[in-house]
């Protein structure tokens, strides 16, 4: 029965260090976390959720702002535009990355619970068109994309390809993406097909065009690859400096909402966003600089 | 052909199908674990488990994602266990055969057959918002120690059953009190199935992801410095990697998985191996 | 553990009030605790219910069940459950076909036809598989299974019910298994010895004598087996290749109802509609497991009874 005392007492006291190891270490809790009066080091924890599309560079940024400041914490978190904002709204995240413009319904959602959001812009992106690199297609128009998309074109070969029925990609509806593609190329009346295959990231339609010869699907600029072929859109391939041109026709602002105006930490995160070194690493990431 | 002949080549073919078919499932399981294990053990460096990830999860390591779920198993535990635990002596010790027992071991019963999403949707509503908790390591905890409860509960109730009714009579006609006499007597005899059975419940919420998709995780985040924080997990981490990071290096994405079912299999086999030895040492 | 302490009980009043006190209120906790579960599962289903309410309420129960489109962000809303009910559907039924033969004639051969190590050493393989978390399942399943379903049925996508079915298949095979092999030692061996008195060959008397005896708690294996393919969210979510359409074969992408809400909910506002839909979907998600549980325990119950084990 030692034995077993022992093991008990081994696990209790595993279980007690455990929970102070969470504890012990101090806790810089509060959003918007004040700055340490006596010296200029920040502190605070930033939680930032929301766009799949940003959710890379979110890192990056949460990455370098970390190391430059120790006192920082920073967590980021995809899901899509929608998921960042529901989490502004259910205040469970104090950023939301988004790839498309807040919502009036969510305005209300939000204003109805206390919650102002605030605006920032914070990088700019195009939204590619790609295909299979087999697929003979290289352009179309915005109108042939948006019948293909309402799942009225249905097979390549009206289009100048194969005589293959098009495997049509989209992301799901949490997505910003999504929804900025539906507004602007689909039609805001209209609906996504129904055998649109609905996948959770930009890089599950770059795996699954790269793999399949009739797909279809749409990406942020940033995630082009050689894995995938980008079609030309009204006479010019997306890319970054096609954006930059103003000559895209499917480029949109990238956006981080906030609750009120931020403060602290996360004011100075912002800020240093959309400075010279947060937008060195929007290039870096393929996505478009403020102008 | 004689009747005897036909029923002994029945008894072959028979005898071999259902061979074939047990060796197709155990050959299905070797399979499976001995590619995991090509594929993610030549990525899991000393590096690799001690340092945190860098430049978007292509380089450096996974600890802060290892100890995440680490401090999750803990916070488990710790409301799992002695909920858990008691309840498994009320059922054994001092439960009245009625109407309430039945309905309690049913509940149990059902607890477990319930999706782990539901207990994501529940912990959502309940902890991570009306109890304001936010997505935190404690709710986290907290919704995984509601699907670890009743695997806790049958497993304590099955090691105080094992344990013959003559030690507590012996005891009772001593002049212990029931209680005196489950903590005295019967909890430490019972005590190896029940730490390993609890650790084997343990190990199985470490692993999953449904229930802590809204309630305590993120993709990217330093390690937790208290229990509201939100905090990476090696099953989200994973599946965030197989489906959702962009040109996500292979060698993580397998490395993260063999260090998922590596720790799980080398946990479940010690308890298990020192169950045996613990069971080999007492004579009822 | 020692006997001295045992006989330590003459009543010396401050001490024994303590321990009378202390042992008291142990004894309310565990009293307490054994109810947790029933409570626990009663705040389940009522925060389920709760959160429902608004969509209930709203949209009907029965629009939901009978709806066949499911847009929940578009400005024209809807919130039919038809596709994802019979996404789960196809899924099920692909994951049974896969693990009931297999699981069952497993069972049977270990439970009455294995010997020493080979039974001991299957078992534990089988068993270890159950340890298997399902989101590397689910990496397998993406890495193996996807390109290989494409190729060799030549679909268009390897996404699809069949793929999931199958991998959630193979989750639920030690399920299967060990609740079957459950049911097969159950029957005494008394019938077994009686069968082999009368001239039959071992699978005679499985087939005839035991497979019968022991077929209710097969069934119930079957049902929790099925139970769990139904709830299961992470091989889902990866492999089924979430399409809206209301599929008439499982060789498509079809959505299902876990695999909705896991990634739907995500982006709910806590109170809006659709956060309550998807409450919804937990409540039928919820209500059909617990149904199917229900009757497994039921069916496992009467074997017990039956054969006293």
């Amino acid at each position: 029965m030692k034995t077993t005392k022992f093991t008990v007492g081994a696990l209790s006291a595993l279980l007690f260090v455990g929970t102070l190891a969470l504890t012990g270490c101090g806790t810089n809790n509060g959003s918007s976390g004040a700055a340490d009066g006596s010296s200029d080091e920040l502190i605070g924890v930033i939680n930032v959720e929301g766009s799949d599309t940003i959710v890379n560079m979110g890192q990056a940024w949460a990455e370098e702002f970390m190391d430059q400041n120790p006192g920082v914490m920073i967590t980021v978190k995809g899901g899509g535009s929608g998921t960042g904002i529901a989490g502004l709204i259910n205040e469970t995240t104090d950023f939301a990355n988004a790839s498309r413009r807040i919502k009036d319904s969510e305005v209300d959602s939000a204003e109805s619970v206390g919650v102002e959001p605030f605006e920032h812009t914070v990088a700019r992106d195009g939204i590619a068109v790609v295909v299979n690199p087999a697929n003979p297609v290289g352009a179309l128009s915005t109108e042939e994309i948006s019948a293909i998309y309402r799942g009225e074109i249905t097979n390549w070969s009206g289009l100048g390809g194969d005589d293959m029925d098009i495997v049509l990609l989209s992301r799901d509806s949490s997505s910003g993406t999504y929804e900025f593609f539906k507004e602007a190329v689909v039609g805001e009346d209209a609906e996504y097909a129904r055998e649109a295959r609905l996948l959770v990231s930009n890089q599950a339609i770059v795996d699954e065009t790269a793999g399949n010869e009739a797909a279809i699907g749409y990406i942020g600029v940033g995630y082009i690859t050689d894995a995938v072929s980008v079609l030309e859109v009204d006479g010019t391939a997306a890319s970054v400096e096609a954006v930059l041109a103003d000559e895209y026709p499917i480029s949109r602002a990238l956006y981080m909402y906030s609750d009120g105006e931020p403060t602290g930490a996360a004011a100075a995160y912002l800020e240093w966003i959309t400075g010279s070194e947060g937008q060195r690493i929007v290039e870096d990431q393929g996505f478009v600089p403020l102008g | 052909m004689s009747r005897v002949k036909r029923a002994r080549m029945m008894e072959s073919l028979a005898k071999g199908i259902m061979g074939i078919a047990t060796l197709i499932v155990v050959g299905i399981a070797l399979f499976l674990l001995g590619y995991l294990a090509y594929r993610g053990a030549p990525s899991v460096t000393w590096e690799f488990l001690s340092q945190a990830p860098r430049k978007a999860m292509t380089e450096g390591g996974i600890h802060p994602v290892i100890m995440g779920t680490v401090y999750l198993v803990l916070g488990t535990a710790a409301f799992a266990l002695p909920i858990g635990i008691m309840a498994g002596i009320y059922l054994s010790e001092f439960a009245p055969r009625n109407l309430w027992t039945r309905l309690i071991r049913l509940a149990i019963t059902n607890m477990a057959g319930v999706p782990s999403i539901v207990y994501g949707l529940f912990g959502f509503a309940l902890f991570v918002m009306s109890m304001r908790l936010g997505v935190s390591l404690i709710a986290g905890a907290l919704t995984l120690a509601c699907l670890t409860l009743p695997v806790v509960i049958t497993v304590t109730e099955e090691a105080l059953r094992r344990i013959p009714r003559e030690l507590r009579q012996a005891s009772m006609a001593l002049g212990a009190t029931r209680i005196r006499t489950v903590r005295k007597v019967v909890l430490p005899a019972a005590a190896p199935g029940i730490v390993t059975g609890s650790i084997l419940g343990l190990s199985r919420a470490a692993g999953e992801t449904a229930p802590v998709l809204f309630t305590a995780v993120a993709f990217f985040a330093p390690m937790p410095s208290s229990p509201l924080d939100q905090t990476m997990a090696l099953p989200y981490h994973l599946y965030i990697m197989a489906t959702q990071a962009v040109r996500p290096a292979p060698h993580v994405v397998w490395g993260t998985a063999f260090v998922l079912v590596a720790g799980v299999s080398i946990i479940n086999i010690i308890a298990a191996t020192w169950r045996s030895a613990q069971r080999k040492k007492i004579k009822w | 553990m020692s006997i001295g302490s045992l006989i330590d009980s003459r009543d010396r009043s401050g001490r024994a009030a303590i321990r009378r006190t202390a042992e008291a209120v142990a004894s309310g906790l565990i009293h307490a605790s054994g109810w947790a579960a029933i409570l626990i599962l009663a705040a389940i289903a009522s925060f389920l219910l709760l959160n429902a309410s608004r969509a209930l309420g709203e949209v009907g129960l029965l629009t939901m069940l009978t709806g066949d489109s499911w847009y929940p962000t578009s400005d024209n809303e809807q919130f039919g459950f038809v596709p994802m009910m019979a996404g789960t559907a196809w899924v099920t039924i692909v994951a049974l076909l896969t693990a009931v033969p297999l699981g069952v004639a497993s069972a049977v051969y270990i439970s009455e036809f294995a010997t020493g190590r080979v039974k001991e050493i299957s078992k534990s393989i089988i068993e270890f598989m159950a340890a298997i978390p399902s989101v590397v399942y689910g990496l397998l399943g993406i890495a193996l299974l996807v390109p290989a379903v494409k190729d060799i049925l030549g679909l268009d996508t390897g996404l699809t019910a069949f793929t999931a079915g199958v991998v959630v298949g193979i989750m639920v095979l030690p399920t299967i298994v060990s609740i079957s092999e459950d049911a097969l030692h159950a029957v005494p061996d008394a019938l077994r010895q009686g069968s082999a008195a009368l001239g039959n060959t071992r699978w005679q008397t499985v087939l005839k004598v035991v497979l019968p005896a022991a077929s209710s708690g097969i069934f119930a294996a079957t049902m929790l087996g099925m139970g769990r393919a139904i709830g299961e969210t992470m091989v889902v979510l990866m492999l089924a290749g979430n399409a809206g359409i209301i599929p008439g074969d499982p060789f498509v992408s079809v959505r299902t109802m876990p695999g909705t809400i896991a990634a739907e909910m995500g982006e709910v506002v806590r109170g809006g509609l659709h956060y309550s839909i998807l409450f919804a979907t937990g409540l039928v998600l919820f209500a059909v497991t617990f149904a199917i549980n229900l009757a497994a325990d039921l069916v496992l119950e009467r074997q017990r009874k039956r054969w006293g084990r």
